[in-house]
C-alpha cells in the first residue's frame, strides 16, 4: 500500500505512475485465480493466433469510422474542391495567387483566426471555473445547473442572434452600451454558445481526476494558486487542449451568429465560402478558401494534439466520487466567476422567453398553445410538437451512432503502440476525425450532392442523411470527452484483469467501461444536445415533410407577424427545455449507476 | 512481453461486437437511403427490381425502428420512405404517368397545406416527394452542379434574380403547361425561341417594398414617405432599416429596385456618381441601418412588429401588413409603400434529365392549379400568377400588390449582380 506514497516523492507528484496494487479493492475481485492461472504469462501458439485476431479486430474497429469519415466527409469535400480547381489543363494553382492577391481575402483569413482564438480564450477563462464548480464540487441542484449550461449550445443560432440583437438594439435593454453590430456582440454570442463545450469536456476529466497529487503539493506548502497552475492545470491539459480546439473550430466556422450579429461587415472564411458557393457560384474561389480553411484547421488540430498528447501520459485518474467535495472557501473565486457568467447567460434566454409570451393580444400562453396546431390556415406541414418528436428521434439516432463509432475509435486511439509508425498513424487518425468540426458545412453539403450521386450511394434524398450528418459533428465531441479518460486509465489494471483470467470483453467491461462510464454518459448526452440543435447540415438535408425543430423555428422566424415570431420563440423555449430535461435525466441516471459501479475502486 | 499481449487482448471482442453493429448500421443506412431516395435512376432499378424491393424492406425496418422521418408522415399521403420504395419498384417496370413517385426540388421557404398536397396524390396517383435545398441561390447552384444526375424531376422556386443562371446552364427542359395562359405567360422568360421561353413557367410573385409603421408616424404627426426619393429626405433621417443585398434576397431585390429606378446599372465604377450609387450615398448620409437578414430587420429593428424596435420604416414585402393586424381590428397598423417595390417572380420547370418527365409535367400543372394557386398567399406569402384566383380577404384589404413595380431583365441581373453587390458593399459598408 505504501509503496509509492505521494508524500515520499515530493519532487514530482504527478508523474508518479499510479499503481493498481495501491487501489483499495481489486476491480476484478477474483484474486484466487492469480495463482491458478500462471500460464497466461507463457506464450503459446494459441496466443499467437489470438494476437493476430486481436490485430485484425482492432484494424476493423478503426476501419469502420474511418471508412464512414472518408465516404461521408473526405470524398465529398475533395470532389467539390476538385470541381473548383481541376480544369482541362490540369490543376489550377494560379487560383491561389488570384484569390490571395486580393487584400480583402487575406484579411478574411487573419480575422477568422483571431476572432476564433479570442472566443476560445474567453471560453476557457470563464469555462474552467465553471467546470470546477459543476463537476469537481458537490452541491444541491448541481445536475440542473449542468443541464442549464448546455442549453445555449442547442439553441438555433438564429434565435441566439435575435436575442442578442434584441438586447443590444438601439432602444433595447442594453442599447446604451453601443454594442449593436460590433465585434463584442459576436464574441459574447460565441462564448454564450460554446461555454458548455469547455465546462463539459474539462469537467468530464476533472470529475475523475486523482486528488492526491494536489493534496501532496498542498501539504508540501504550495499555495492554492500554485497548486492549481502547476499540478491541476497540467493534469487537465488534454481536456483543456481538446476543449480549446473544439471551441476554436466552432467559432472559426460559426455561420449564423457571424451573419446575424456581424452582418456583412465581419466576414470569415466560413461566411465567404458560403457566399462564393451559394450566391456568386464561384467554385474556384470557394475551393481556394476551403483548402485554406482545411489547412488552418489542421494546423490548429496538430498543435493542440501535441499539447494534448504531452499531457495525457501524466494524467492520473481515480474513482468517480473520490475527488468531489463540498463547497468551501476555495471554491469562492470559481463561484464568483460562474455566478457572473450565469447572470450574463440568463439575459438572452430571458429575452427569448419573454418574447415567447408576447402574443398579438398581449401577454399569455397563446404561442405555446399554437405549438400543437398546424397554425392558422394550416400553415405548418406538421405541428411543432411533431417537429420536436422528429428532432428527438434524429438526435437519438445521431447520438447512438456517434457514441458507437466514437467508442470504437477511442478503443483504438487509446492504445500506445511501441511501433512509432503505428503511433503516428493513430495520431493522424485522431486529428482527421476532428476535421468535420472545422470544415464548412456548405462545402460538405454541396460535395455530398456531386460525390454521392450514383447508386448504391445516392443518399441525397435519404431520411438517414440528417442523423449521419449530425453524428459526424457529434463524433469529435464524444472522442474528446472519452479519450482522455480512457488513455489515462492505468494499463496495468487491464493486465491484471487479463492475468487473472478475464476474457478480453470482460476486461473491457470490467475495467475500461466503468472508468469511462461517466465521461461516456456525458458524451452521449452532449452528442444528443449537439444533434438536437444542429442546424447547418440539417437545413441542407432536411425534408420538408419531416422538419426538425430548429428548422421549423427558423421558418417561423422568417415570416412576418407577431404571432409567428412569438410561436418561433415559444418553440425555441421548448427546445431549450427538452434539452435541459434530457441532460438532467442522463446526468442523474449516469451519476447514480456510476457511483454504484465504481464504488469498489 | 506479456504486457503488450494482454493489453491488446483487452478490447478484441468488444471491438468485434462494436464493429459489427456499426457495420450493420452503415448497411442499414445505405439501404434506407437507396429506397427512401426514391429516385434511383431507371436502369439501375430496372436491372434488378427484386433487389429494389429487398432494399425497400430493409429501409422500412430501419425507418420504423430507427424512427426515421418516414414514420412520422406515414399517414400523410406525401412521399414516405415505404411508399417511395414501392414506387421505385414500379418505376422500374414502366414509365407510366400515373402511379409512382415524383421528386420536387425546392427552396427551404416552400410551404403548402397538407390537404392541398394530398389532393395531388388522389388526383394523379403519384406520390409527391419534396426535397428542400437551401435558399433559392443554393438550390439553383445545386441544380447546376448535379445536372448530370439530377436531384429530382421538377423544380419550384427559381426566381428572376437566379433564372439566367439556371437557363444558361441548361438544367431545364421545355414544357408549356396549358394553364399558363391564365397569367403565367406575362412573366415568361428566356431566349427567342418558344422552346427557350417554355423552360421556366411563372407560379407566383412577391413585391419587396418598404413597409411603414402608420402608428409611429401618426403619433409623431409626420407625413409618411411615399417614394424612393422621400426616403433620402432629412425629415426621415435614421428611420429606415434594410437587410443587406450581400446577405439577403429581399435586400438584393431592394437594391435592384433602386437600380431600375435610378439607372446607372451599366456603370462599373464605385462612387462614380451614377444614378443608384448617388442615391445610396444619400441614403447612407440619411442614416439607413443595414442588417444582415430580413428577420432581424423586421422583428428587432422595426417599430411596427413584435420587436417594437426604433425604426418605423423597414424593407419587407407588400404582403406583410395583414400579419400585423390584431384579431378583430379593421385597420392595419402598418402598410407597404407601393412606389418602392421590386417584383420577385418565382418559376417552376421540368429538370433536364428528369427520371420521370411525364410526372414532372403533372407537378407543373398542379402548381398552376386553382387549389395550389389559391393557397399560395397564406402558405408562402406570395401572390398567385393566376389572374382568376381571388386573394384572401385580408390580403384584398391590407396587402394589395404594387401597380407598377420596378423590374429588371433577368439576363441583366445575371450579368451584373455580383458586381453591383460589390459596388454596393464598398459604397455603403466600406
Amino acid at each position: 500500500m505504501a509503496v509509492a506514497d505521494p508524500i515520499e516523492r515530493p519532487a514530482d507528484p504527478i508523474e508518479r505512475p499510479a499503481d493498481p496494487i495501491e487501489r483499495p479493492a481489486d476491480p476484478i475481485e477474483r484474486p484466487a485465480e492469480l495463482i491458478e492461472r500462471p500460464a497466461g504469462l507463457i506464450e503459446r501458439p494459441a496466443d499467437r493466433a489470438l494476437a493476430v485476431g486481436r490485430r485484425v479486430g482492432l484494424v476493423l474497429l478503426a476501419a469502420v469510422p474511418l471508412v464512414a469519415l472518408g465516404l461521408f466527409f473526405c470524398y465529398p469535400v475533395v470532389a467539390l474542391i476538385g470541381r473548383g480547381l481541376w480544369s482541362d489543363s490540369g490543376l489550377d494553382l494560379g487560383a491561389f495567387a488570384d484569390v490571395f492577391g486580393r487584400s480583402r481575402m487575406r484579411s478574411l483569413v487573419v480575422f477568422t483566426i483571431w476572432q476564433a482564438a479570442v472566443s476560445a480564450g474567453l471560453c476557457l477563462l470563464l469555462g474552467i471555473p465553471g467546470a470546477y464548480l459543476l463537476y469537481r464540487c458537490r452541491f444541491r441542484g448541481q445536475a440542473v445547473l449542468r443541464a442549464l449550461v448546455t442549453v445555449p449550445f442547442v439553441l438555433p443560432t438564429v434565435v441566439v442572434g435575435l436575442a442578442f440583437r434584441t438586447l443590444f438594439a438601439a432602444d433595447g435593454p442594453l442599447g446604451s452600451w453601443g454594442w449593436d453590430g460590433s465585434l463584442a456582440v459576436v464574441l459574447a454570442a460565441h462564448v454564450f454558445l460554446n461555454y458548455a463545450v469547455v465546462v463539459r469536456t474539462v469537467g468530464a476529466t476533472w470529475a475523475v481526476l486523482d486528488e492526491r497529487p494536489a493534496q501532496a503539493a498542498r501539504s508540501l506548502g504550495a499555495g492554492g494558486v500554485r497548486t492549481f497552475l502547476t499540478v491541476t492545470v497540467p493534469a487537465l491539459g488534454p481536456a483543456i487542449a481538446g476543449a480549446a480546439a473544439m471551441v476554436f473550430l466552432f467559432c472559426a466556422t460559426s455561420f449564423g451568429v457571424m451573419l446575424i450579429l456581424g452582418g456583412s461587415k465581419f466576414r470569415t472564411l466560413e461566411t465567404e465560402i458560403y457566399r462564393q458557393t451559394t450566391d456568386i457560384f464561384d467554385l474556384r474561389t470557394a475551393a481556394v478558401l476551403s483548402i485554406t480553411q482545411i489547412v488552418l484547421v489542421t494546423g490548429v488540430l496538430v498543435l493542440t494534439g501535441l499539447l494534448r498528447r504531452r499531457a495525457e501520459a501524466r494524467l492520473s485518474l481515480t474513482g468517480a466520487r473520490a475527488g468531489s467535495r463540498r463547497l468551501g472557501r476555495e471554491a469562492l473565486p470559481a463561484l464568483l466567476v460562474t455566478a457572473a457568467v450565469g447572470v450574463a447567460f440568463l439575459a438572452p434566454m430571458l429575452v427569448m422567453v419573454l418574447r415567447s409570451l408576447q402574443t398579438p393580444t398581449g401577454w399569455g400562453l397563446g404561442n405555446y398553445r399554437a405549438l400543437a396546431t398546424l397554425g392558422e390556415d394550416n400553415l405548418m406541414l406538421v405541428p411543432v410538437t411533431d417537429a420536436l418528436v422528429n428532432s428527438l428521434r434524429a438526435a437519438a439516432i445521431a447520438a447512438a451512432l456517434a457514441v458507437l463509432v466514437g467508442v470504437a475509435l477511442c478503443v483504438v486511439l487509446a492504445r500506445r503502440p511501441r511501433n512509432r509508425g503505428v503511433g503516428r498513424i493513430l495520431g493522424a487518425v485522431d486529428t482527421v476525425m476532428m476535421l468535420p468540426l472545422g470544415v464548412s458545412a456548405v462545402t460538405v453539403g454541396f460535395g455530398f450532392l456531386i460525390a454521392l450521386d450514383r447508386p448504391p450511394l445516392d443518399l441525397r434524398g435519404s431520411a438517414l442523411l440528417v442523423p449521419i450528418a449530425q453524428a459526424m459533428v457529434a463524433l469529435p465531441l464524444v472522442v474528446r470527452m472519452v479519450l482522455p479518460v480512457l488513455r489515462a486509465a492505468d494499463d496495468r489494471l487491464r493486465q491484471a484483469a487479463a492475468t487473472l483470467g478475464a476474457p478480453p470483453l470482460r476486461v473491457w467491461t470490467g475495467v475500461d467501461l466503468p472508468l469511462m462510464a461517466r465521461a461516456l454518459a456525458g458524451a452521449a448526452a452532449f452528442a444528443f444536445a449537439v444533434s438536437l440543435g444542429e442546424f447547418g447540415a440539417t437545413s441542407f438535408l432536411a425534408r420538408p415533410q419531416t422538419p426538425t425543430l430548429p428548422v421549423v423555428i427558423v421558418r417561423l422566424i422568417s415570416r412576418p407577424g407577431a404571432a409567428n415570431t412569438g410561436t418561433a420563440l415559444a418553440a425555441a423555449t421548448v427546445l431549450a427545455l427538452a434539452c435541459a430535461l434530457v441532460m438532467v435525466a442522463v446526468d442523474t441516471l449516469a451519476g447514480a449507476r456510476n457511483a454504484a459501479r465504481i464504488g469498489g475502486f | 512481453m506479456q504486457n503488450r499481449s494482454s493489453r491488446h487482448r483487452s478490447g478484441r471482442r468488444a471491438a468485434a461486437g462494436l464493429a459489427a453493429t456499426t457495420a450493420l448500421l452503415t448497411v442499414l443506412a445505405g439501404c434506407g437511403s437507396d429506397a427512401a431516395g426514391g429516385q434511383t435512376p431507371g436502369p439501375a432499378a430496372g436491372a434488378d427490381s427484386s433487389a429494389a424491393t429487398t432494399a425497400g424492406g430493409g429501409s422500412t425496418g430501419a425507418g420504423s425502428s430507427a424512427g426515421s422521418s418516414s414514420a412520422a408522415t406515414g399517414s400523410a399521403a406525401t412521399g414516405s420512405a415505404a411508399t417511395g420504395s414501392a414506387a421505385t419498384g414500379s418505376a422500374a417496370t414502366g414509365g407510366a404517368a400515373t402511379g409512382g413517385t415524383v421528386t420536387l426540388v425546392t427552396h427551404d421557404s416552400f410551404n403548402m397545406d397538407k390537404k392541398v398536397l394530398a389532393k395531388f396524390q388522389t388526383d394523379t396517383g403519384i406520390t409527391l416527394k419534396i426535397l428542400a435545398q437551401g435558399d433559392a441561390g443554393a438550390m439553383v447552384n445545386k441544380l447546376v452542379l448535379t445536372k448530370d444526375a439530377p436531384l429530382g424531376d421538377v423544380v419550384f422556386g427559381i426566381d428572376n434574380t437566379f433564372a439566367s443562371r439556371a437557363l444558361d446552364a441548361g438544367v431545364l427542359q421545355p414544357y408549356a403547361p396549358p394553364a399558363a395562359h391564365n397569367g403565367a405567360d406575362k412573366y415568361s422568360i428566356g431566349g427567342g425561341s418558344s422552346d427557350d421561353q417554355n423552360r421556366l413557367t411563372a407560379v407566383d410573385y412577391g413585391d419587396v417594398c418598404v413597409n411603414v409603421d402608420h402608428t409611429w408616424f401618426a403619433n409623431k404627426k409626420l407625413a409618411e414617405p411615399k417614394t424612393y426619393e422621400d426616403l433620402a429626405k432629412p425629415e426621415y433621417k435614421d428611420l429606415l432599416v434594410v437587410p443587406s443585398p450581400a446577405t439577403s434576397s429581399p435586400g438584393l431585390a431592394f437594391l435592384l429596385g433602386t437600380i431600375a429606378h435610378f439607372g446607372g446599372g451599366d456603370s462599373t465604377d464605385a462612387g462614380d456618381g451614377s444614378g443608384w450609387q448617388q442615391y445610396w450615398t444619400a441614403l447612407k448620409t440619411n442614416g439607413v441601418k443595414v442588417t444582415a437578414g430580413w428577420e432581424d430587420a423586421y422583428s428587432v429593428d422595426f417599430s411596427g412588429s413584435s420587436g417594437k424596435g426604433a425604426r418605423p420604416l423597414v424593407l419587407s414585402y407588400a404582403s406583410s401588413p395583414p400579419f400585423e393586424v390584431k384579431p378583430g381590428e379593421t385597420k392595419a397598423p402598418t402598410g407597404a409603400l407601393l412606389d418602392t417595390c421590386f417584383r420577385q417572380v418565382e418559376y417552376t420547370g421540368v429538370l433536364a434529365g428528369a427520371a420521370n418527365p411525364e410526372r414532372a409535367k403533372k407537378v407543373v400543372d398542379f402548381l398552376l392549379s386553382k387549389e395550389f394557386q389559391a393557397a399560395m398567399p397564406d402558405q408562402m406569402y406570395v401572390y398567385p400568377v393566376d389572374d382568376d384566383v381571388a386573394l384572401p380577404k385580408n390580403w384584398q384589404q391590407f396587402a394589395p400588390a404594387a401597380k407598377d413595380p420596378a423590374s429588371l431583365p433577368a439576363d441583366q441581373i445575371a450579368a451584373h449582380r455580383d458586381q453591383w453587390i460589390q459596388t454596393w458593399t464598398d459604397l455603403v459598408e466600406g
